[in-house]
């Protein structure tokens, strides 16, 4: 099966795109797509365990099935703010 | 329009309209502003940088239960992206509830959540360099 993996921020600019497109065996999960991406890229490796992920716009469990066709959403940590 | 993610200048009109009404006396409004002085000191523009499609959908998702919370209340929310000078508005929200009590803590609540959970970033651009804000503080 096929997911397109988004990248966003720092993680957008380290990994010099702001897509990919993964092919994972069928029955992989969140992260299995992981593993797959730090081994892919691994200038970025560091960086995936402070991301969060979003499958289809929901954020998920790392053990979270994935299917033909997902969007898997790298998401950092967002800017926060001071209150 | 109560929710929008937007490359253009913001207004408070289009929020405040999307929030008024004849049983809502109170209305509490929100500008968050770029700053000269961030984690850099030398601020020039902010970058922000969105993931469009589910920013919007959590900023539904924050306005729904903030008005689930607060009987009566509307809350609309509007966030800019792409390259904003410093004093240029990166953020307009607008609360309206029947009274101003309910009014200030919806606009406080949606302005927070927003922080904490838009899938939102930043990047400084100053004289002496540029950082990607994370974490938070």
């Amino acid at each position: 099966m096929r997911v397109t993996i988004l990248y966003f921020a720092n993680l957008r600019e380290r990994r010099g795109a702001a897509s990919d497109l993964l092919d994972l065996p069928p029955g992989g999960d969140v992260a299995m797509a992981l593993a797959t991406i730090a081994k892919l890229h691994p200038g970025i490796a560091a960086q995936l365990p402070h991301a969060q992920v979003a499958v289809n716009l929901a954020l998920v469990a790392a053990t979270t099935p994935l299917s033909d066709g997902d969007e898997l959403a790298l998401i950092p940590p967002v800017s926060g703010g001071a209150s | 329009m109560r929710i929008a993610v937007l490359e253009s200048p913001l207004d408070l009109g289009p929020v405040v309209g999307a929030v008024v009404g004849i049983d809502r006396g109170g209305l509490v409004t929100f500008t968050g502003l770029v700053r000269r002085k961030g984690r850099i000191p030398d601020v020039v523009r902010l970058e922000y940088e969105a993931y469009r499609t589910m920013a919007e959908k959590v900023l539904e998702q924050i306005a729904d239960e903030i008005e689930r919370e607060i009987g009566g209340a509307r809350v609309a929310i509007h966030h800019r992206v792409g390259s904003l000078a410093v004093g240029e508005a990166a953020v307009v929200v607008a609360a309206a509830a029947p009274h101003r009590a309910e009014a200030f803590t919806a606009c406080r609540a949606a302005i927070d959540r927003l922080k904490q959970r838009a899938p939102i970033w930043k990047k400084e651009i100053g004289e002496s360099g540029a950082a990607w804000i994370e974490d938070c503080c």
